[in-house]
């Protein structure tokens, strides 16, 4: 059981893709303008690293070392082109919104990374596990990154929900700030860095004052978020 | 050992093929699972796009199987093979509803579909793509801005053609400062789009679908 709770961990906080490895980050500064966007494209990239886990797994030991990356990059090449059948077929206005970048989904490093490092190694249940929770840590990421720019350039939160849930969910997007005339550097690619700094800047300093309970608090600076 | 070499590489070809095989059978179920859900989504996704330059009531065929195909090049200045879309009602043409690009905008072509109605006048128009600068040039887009509907119902009657300009160049067009090019481009299109349809009246209306 320790096991799990060690991947769980790993996933979402201690070795989180998305501010920790760092891999993966052509979508995830390109699709977060908004926090749909960028838990959509989250979730989609959590479901393949979990199927993809899943489907190594069973399978390692009759893999020959040789091939086996072909055989990893075909496996997940299969499984993007079938969610992104699916979601062409059943989210059509937001597979319009994420365009190239689901299917760009097989090139982000961090799948083939898990699939090598983890399900090549392991037993079903937990590379499925490791799949799914590294997914969510990236997709937690791309949906606060895609959060903090949408607030900070548009003034809204949930704004294109009704790509996902349909016309009726309109209603459920909140403008935070009324009247803002929109803050256009966080919307264009310079305001994806900047939030990415800030967020690794944040997990740093949780990090640096879970592991030095000292006063001082390890000297590090606070963020100004 | 060449032997044991041999052995070894046709058993890897074989596992390479296996899983191609079965990877190739996945992918064509759902290939044929998603098509038709696919085509009806897009279907749906460009009647809707057509509403919005056309009200749905002065039409009542099958728009998206009525179109005939105009050659790239010529008056429109298009970029390659686009359709026109001809709206019926009860059997008679209309209005043509038509792609149109305006290759002259600030950053990259902006693709426009426009509605021509028989007597000459716009049903309206709508830019379906375009990389003008987010915050600056895209009010042309109806997502940031209403001034693509200065274009609706509009005609060469009510607007005479020398006056299809931006108010900076002595027409008749609003704009925003700091983004003229944007609006120029897409009002010469518009333009440019309407005098083609008045020119080739006779074969854009023809009374039936061939």
């Amino acid at each position: 059981m320790a096991a799990y709770q060690t991947i769980v961990e790993n996933g979402l906080w201690k070795q989180n893709p998305g501010v920790v490895q760092l891999l993966g980050l052509c979508p995830t500064l390109a699709v977060t303008t908004t926090m749909v966007n960028g838990l959509s494209l989250g979730i989609a990239t959590a479901l393949v690293m979990a199927a993809s886990n899943a489907s190594v797994s069973p399978v390692r030991k009759w893999i020959p070392k040789e091939i086996r990356n072909p055989v990893f990059i075909l496996i997940i090449a299969a499984i993007v082109t079938v969610i992104d059948l699916s979601m062409n077929a059943f989210l059509h206005p937001l597979h319009i919104v994420l365009g190239i970048f689901i299917p760009l989904i097989v090139t982000n490093c961090i799948v083939l990374a898990r699939v090598e490092a983890f399900a090549a190694k392991n037993p079903t249940l937990p590379s499925a596990l490791d799949g799914l929770m590294m997914g969510i840590g990236l997709a937690g990421v791309l949906a606060l990154l895609g959060g903090v720019r949408e607030l900070v350039g548009k003034g809204t939160l949930f704004s294109g929900i009704d790509l996902v849930l349909g016309p009726e969910a309109k209603s459920l997007v909140i403008h935070v700030i009324p009247d803002y005339n929109g803050f256009l550097l966080a919307i264009l690619p310079p305001g994806a860095f900047i939030g990415l700094a800030c967020l690794i800047a944040v997990r740093n300093w949780a990090e640096l004052r879970k592991t030095t309970p000292s006063p001082q608090a390890g000297g590090a600076l606070k963020p100004a978020l | 050992m060449p032997e044991t070499l041999l052995k070894h590489t046709a058993s890897t070809m074989a596992i390479m093929v296996a899983f191609s095989l079965v990877g190739t059978v996945f992918l064509a179920s759902t290939y044929l699972a998603t098509k038709a859900p696919i085509e009806a989504s897009e279907a749906a996704a460009k009647m809707k796009l057509f509403e919005q330059v056309l009200p749905i009531t002065e039409h009542d065929n099958d728009l998206l199987n009525d179109f005939v195909e105009l050659p790239a090049g010529g008056e429109l200045n298009n970029r390659s093979v686009t359709k026109v879309y001809t709206a019926r009602l009860a059997g008679v043409a209309t209005a043509v509803i038509l792609e149109a690009i305006a290759r002259d905008g600030y950053s990259g072509d902006i693709k426009l579909l426009i509605a021509v109605r028989q007597d000459g006048s716009l049903g309206g128009v709508r830019v379906i793509a375009h990389k003008e600068t987010p915050g600056l040039g895209d009010y042309i887009d109806i997502a940031k801005d209403n001034w693509i509907k200065s274009f609706d119902n509009l005609s060469f009657t009510m607007r005479p053609s020398e006056q299809w300009k931006v108010k900076k160049d002595g027409g008749k067009f609003d704009y925003m400062a700091g983004a003229t090019i944007t609006p120029r481009a897409v009002v010469n299109a518009t333009h440019r789009a309407l005098a083609y349809v008045e020119a080739n009246k006779a074969i854009l209306f023809a009374a039936h679908k061939k």
